[in-house]
């Protein structure tokens, strides 16, 4: 099983370089765009601000990874990661995101409830999702954020946090989380080893 | 639903656990690798690593036992103690760590908040605020003081604006210790925890005072905390996170229980 996880400065990668390496996965690290031509699956990893994805556009990274993922294989976005698939965020709109799905990652509306996201929190599987394969149904996850994506169509879970919103994405060979499988015990194991267990489509 | 989080938090010195958690059938109860994994097994949400090295040779120990520790750890691991730079936190990252913890480095510049956030997130950035009531002012709580050098130092601020500055700043959460609760086993301050959890938007974390179950219930319910620290749990009359957390579930307080 080998994985290519991109590097780009956004939070630490080594959370989920560890966890990928536990389940006996080769893992390459890159920050630069040559290695995802030969890439057999993609990690884009991210924490923090939506702002950090400008790296992408900087390094070549963002035209590498659309290409792979036109080639069929599978790619994974982690939190930012997941938030970087759609068109954009409200927490930078200067800043594009790839635009593979066309919503926009909008902060968590003001209320009694805290914002950021933090804890541990259940996520509700689509039965047909290929990543989320043997998760049951208000199984725990990690998250932190302040901002998420809508629910549609390619919603792959769910979770409620003063409003439902996608806590998992899934369209033909690519995949985002909200949470962080690296940090969310065997629940998280599960789906990271369900994704290098996927073949290209 | 999002639940509390318990956390299991390890005080380190030299490489060993000093205090913390012990478990009997535990051959080495001191190694911090064997207990915080053991605690994340048993349904610990987090571990926290406080380092109470006070020589400079120390923190090299500290990195590999953050190394070690964070190996097979799948739940977030924070580091604290010591950390005075921006490049003391960059290198417990490389180690492994989630989140850092700080304290009195933040009180005496408070642009490390955001210096580290800003390469790793402000999700990742804890300040930790030692605090203790102020027993001539009107309102005790509100004008509770923030204190360093384990509580020798009166810094002249109250918990609720440092609270607040430190959340502009760009803390991701707070980690609010009583010190007139910590040792006493005798509850948290839930007045003075809520007086902080209500003024800021970011979660708080409460430690010192715990010594029962319904301790952690109240600081949940009253206090407003969103995490509670667990230094000695094992003192409670509760075996372990996993017994602690099915006692609060009965309790109606959502916690995650591991399957």
């Amino acid at each position: 099983m080998n994985v290519t996880v991109i590097d780009y400065k956004a939070g630490n990668l080594t959370s989920v370089v560890k966890a990928l390496r536990h389940l006996g996965a080769e893992v390459t690290v890159t920050d630069g765009p040559d290695p995802l031509g030969e890439a057999e699956r993609i990690i884009l990893p991210g924490v923090g601000h939506f702002a950090a994805t400008r790296r992408l556009d900087e390094t070549g990274l963002t035209p590498a990874i659309r290409e792979a993922i036109s080639r069929g294989i599978p790619f994974l976005g982690i939190c930012v990661g997941m938030q970087w698939l759609y068109s954009g965020s409200t927490e930078a709109p200067e800043q594009r995101g790839l635009g593979y799905l066309p919503e926009t990652i909008e902060r968590f509306p003001e209320g009694n409830e805290k914002v950021p996201h933090v804890g541990w929190n259940q996520i509700v599987p689509n039965s047909a999702s290929r990543l989320l394969a043997g998760i049951r149904s208000e199984e725990f996850a990690y998250f932190t954020h302040s901002w998420r994506a809508p629910i549609t169509s390619g919603t792959a879970a769910t979770t409620e946090y003063i409003q439902p919103f996608a806590s998992a994405v899934e369209d033909r060979n690519v995949f985002g989380v909200q949470f962080h499988p690296e940090k969310s015990a065997e629940t998280g194991l599960k789906i990271l080893k369900n994704f290098l267990e996927l073949q290209p489509c | 639903m999002l639940t509390r989080r318990i956390i299991a938090c390890l005080d380190v010195r030299d490489g060993r656990v000093v205090k913390g958690i012990q478990f009997v059938d535990l051959i080495d109860a001191g190694d911090p690798a064997a207990l915080a994994h053991r605690h994340a097994f048993e349904g610990a949400d987090e571990i926290v690593l406080l380092d109470i090295t006070a020589t400079h040779e120390g923190r090299a120990t500290l990195l590999d036992t953050v190394r070690r520790t964070a190996h097979s750890l799948f739940v977030p691991f924070t580091v604290g103690g010591g950390i005075r730079t921006a490049s003391d936190a960059e290198a417990v990252f490389e180690a492994g760590a989630d989140k850092v913890s700080i304290n009195s480095a933040a009180l005496a510049d408070p642009s490390l908040i955001g210096k580290i956030g800003a390469s790793f997130g402000a999700q990742a950035v804890i300040v930790a605020i030692d605090a203790r009531r102020n027993p001539d002012a009107a309102d005790p709580v509100g004008q509770a003081r923030v204190f360093t050098h384990g509580g020798r130092k009166d810094t002249g601020r109250t918990a609720v604006e440092w609270a607040c500055e430190a959340e502009s700043r760009g803390a991701g959460e707070i980690l609010l210790t009583s010190m007139d609760s910590d040792g006493t086993r005798a509850g948290f301050d839930c007045e003075l925890t809520a007086a902080v959890s209500s003024a800021v938007r970011i979660p708080v974390i409460a430690s010192g005072g715990a010594g029962t179950v319904a301790h952690f219930a109240d600081v949940f319910g009253s206090g407003q905390a969103d995490a509670a620290l667990a230094a000695s749990i094992f003192h409670f009359g509760v075996s372990s996170a996993r017994s602690l957390k099915q006692e609060l579930a009965q309790l109606g307080i959502p916690v995650r229980l591991p399957c």
